[in-house]
């Protein structure tokens, strides 16, 4: 009690001496930095609470990208390391053991500044189709929704309304019959039939906006920085090294004696893999998955050395360096992640229950 | 003129079941599938390998004084070999690097004395941890026995990503068991303490416990009173990676039996006791492939220091790089670093299957 209030009178002391005010009132001061990637409207005239929430979006943004791309390939990565083709193998394990004995920092810096940073100026730019990478970014061409092109988006919903239907009919079917149908596959079809339908009735809404070659730089398009880009693969690689390991071992603690049952029922290989070795393996799987996400969703941060506006380079570094709230915007960081963690926990523990063993 | 039967030598199997050739149809084209894998991958290596290898070894430019004199369109080894000292010993004065060398020749003749078991190992481990540090410190910082003061913002490079390592190590492994003991507590508010610390630390990046080191410590302390900057980060580190210890330590406790602690109070042991000489052997046992990885997971952060302005190998590598003289040297810089990164981390991996494989004391099948 008494270090307590010793440290606190302390930090009074000093904050006084500096003459920066407690609280969160800084949060509606106008910021007056850019920020160059935001996917909402932002100005150097907004607050600084609307840089937060920027760079809140582009943490999430990152993480959530990253979290897809990394458990693709390291589900790719895991498979191919059991893979019966010893080239194969091999090589996932030569990628594995890279990726994960180096720091994830110099990764990325090694994708910014040795990589992305070595293309072209924009004058001689690579370009693939419509597609343009130079070192300013990759650009793409970009989108423009043209009016009736809600009616796309409500066809999309009818599509995916329609795929859940079937999948429902399919499975009551089966139970009902025993008859198989191909649901997930054919629902899959039903989303892209119906979407391309509504977008072939309402006359294709949709133009797209070409980057082209203007006189100092692209003009037009949609662009990816390279600090994004980076991020991106420098996380995603990384995580997935982590992620086919732990696919790996969870495949091979499914006893061989499960996969000789099955196919001494007479299941074919691809429905002993789906049916009875990937839903045992899930279970060793998941909990350590959830931590790799954590893990993602905080190495995220790591975006702040390269320049990626994401929460710790906008809050704890340029906010806290112009206001001097340095003990207000850690908290603000510290409350943001500890929430991403829950969130990312509470839904793989209900996921987790979902898959886990019902005993009797 | 009785026949005596003569058994011909067998024959040979059929080439395609033994051999180089059976090899590769069971491995490489047992399936079209697997033969078009192989073909891609063939195809893959073939992209990669030979440029890699004419970019390292055949273009390689080893000698110069700068990036102008590599020429030949390879890597630029030269810049690697002008800036090696600076890469391991950091921005430290050129005159005062044989007290680094000295250290750590130290350190490796007193690891050596363990295999050679000359003195009592536990005299050997108590010197080790507690007068070498003190020795140590004073050889690296100076300022006694006539030796010239070096400010810990000078130290650098390797140096500094080798010391923050092991300090970190060495310090939150004890952190960690304590915390974990904690949170298996019964006494309310120690278990309340140990999980609140915990989560709250596993719930946010290191980097931000660094800035909380590194800008926040220093608000809580009184005037004049200040430690310096490596000083912070290292208790950052510790914190940071003593609560994941302590959730590794927490499960290989969680991992022994009941009959254990119940045995260790029946024999009449103090908690103490009981935890140091029954339970905690145990358990370090079962989760030391968990405690290496946290190790290896510790090492790798130490980069991060980076950011909040130490200059560790990565550092060094970044700031040389980025100089006039070696500008667009960042590719060879990083192969470097990243080598030697991947060599320490990667054998520290390998130990720890080593360790594991001896320590095992056969509850598992064979």
């Amino acid at each position: 009690m008494f270090v307590g209030y010793y440290l606190f009178s302390n930090l009074q002391a000093n904050l006084d001496k500096q003459g920066i005010a407690t609280g969160f009132g800084f949060l509606n001061q106008p910021a007056g930095f850019p920020i160059l990637i935001h996917l909402i409207e932002y100005t150097e005239a907004n607050t600084y609470g609307r840089a937060f929430v920027v760079a809140l979006i582009n943490t999430f943004v990152i993480s959530l990208l990253g979290i897809v791309l990394a458990t693709i390939i390291g589900v790719i990565m895991g498979l191919a390391r059991l893979s019966n083709n010893w080239l194969i193998a091999r090589l996932a394990t030569v990628y594995v053991e890279t990726l994960r004995n180096i720091p994830l920092l110099l990764q990325m810096f090694f994708w910014y500044f040795a990589v992305l940073s070595a293309l072209p100026g924009p004058k001689n730019s690579i370009i693939f189709g419509d597609f343009l990478m130079n070192n300013r970014g990759i650009y793409s061409p970009n989108p423009q929704f043209q009016n009736g092109f809600g009616f796309v988006v409500f066809g999309f919903f009818v599509g995916v309304a329609a795929a859940i239907a079937l999948i429902v009919w399919a499975k009551r079917r089966q139970t009902r019959t025993g008859i198989w149908f191909p649901a997930y596959w054919a629902s899959l079809g039903t989303i892209v039939a119906i979407t391309f339908l509504s977008l072939v009735l309402s006359g294709f809404p949709v133009e797209f906006d070409l980057p082209e070659l203007g006189r100092f730089n692209i003009v037009g398009g949609m662009v990816l920085t390279p600090e994004f880009v980076a991020v991106l693969i420098a996380l995603s690689t990384y995580t997935s090294s982590f992620i086919a390991e732990i696919v790996r071992a969870g495949i091979q603690s499914v006893n061989w004696g499960q996969t000789e049952a099955s196919r001494s029922l007479g299941l074919p290989d691809g429905l002993t893999q789906r049916l009875i070795v990937l839903p045992q393996a899930l279970r060793v799987i998941i909990p350590p998955l959830t931590s790799q996400f954590l893990n993602l969703a905080k190495n995220s941060s790591l975006g702040a050395a390269i320049a990626y506006p994401e929460l710790v380079s906008v809050v704890m570094g340029t906010t806290s360096g112009q206001t001097g709230q340095s003990i207000e915007t850690i908290g603000l960081c510290m409350l943001v992640y500890g929430s991403l963690s829950l969130t990312i926990s509470l839904f793989m523990n209900w996921y987790n229950k979902k898959m886990s063993l019902t005993e009797r | 003129m009785t026949k005596i039967f003569k058994a011909s030598p067998s024959l040979p199997p059929p080439v395609n079941s033994v051999g180089p050739v059976a090899w590769i149809r069971q491995n490489l084209v047992s399936t079209p599938f697997n033969t078009a894998l192989t073909l891609i991958s063939l195809y893959i290596l073939y992209l990669l390998v030979p440029p890699v290898i004419s970019w390292a070894i055949i273009n390689a430019t080893w000698d110069g004084e700068s990036k102008a004199d590599c020429t030949a369109g390879g890597a630029c080894w030269a810049f690697i070999r002008v800036r090696f000292d600076q890469f391991m010993y950091g921005r430290y004065p050129l005159e005062e690097y044989w007290r680094i060398n000295l250290g750590c020749i130290l350190l490796i003749v007193l690891i050596g004395m363990y295999a050679i078991k000359v003195v009592n190992k536990t005299i050997l481990t108590t010197f080790i941890l507690i007068a070498y540090p003190v020795i140590a410190y004073l050889l690296f910082a100076g300022g006694l026995l006539g030796l010239e003061q070096v400010e810990t913002e000078l130290w650098g490079g390797l140096f500094l990503t080798v010391l923050l390592g092991i300090i970190g190590i060495i310090a939150s492994f004890p952190l960690g068991v304590l915390l974990a003991l904690g949170r298996r507590s019964n006494m309310p508010i120690v278990k309340s303490v140990c999980i609140i610390f915990i989560e709250t630390i596993r719930a946010v990046p290191l980097i931000t416990i660094l800035f909380m080191a590194s800008v926040m410590i220093p608000l809580f302390l009184p005037d004049g009173l200040n430690f310096n900057k490596m000083l912070r980060v290292l208790i950052g580190i510790t914190l940071f990676s003593a609560a994941y210890m302590a959730e590794v330590i927490r499960g290989g406790l969680q991992a022994i039996p009941k009959g254990q602690y119940e045995a260790a109070d029946a024999m009449g042991l103090t908690y103490w006791q009981s935890m140091l000489l029954v339970i905690l052997p145990q358990a370090l046992k079962l989760v030391i492939p968990g405690i290496v990885n946290t190790f290896i997971a510790l090492f790798k952060d130490t980069t991060l220091v980076y950011i909040v302005g130490m200059f560790d190998l990565l550092g060094m590598i970044q700031l040389a790089s980025h100089s006039p003289k070696w500008l667009g040297t960042t590719i060879e810089g990083y192969a470097f670093s990243g080598f030697l990164y991947w060599i320490i981390c990667f054998s520290m991996s390998r130990y720890s299957m080593t360790v594991e494989r001896k320590l095992e004391t056969g509850h598992k099948r064979n």
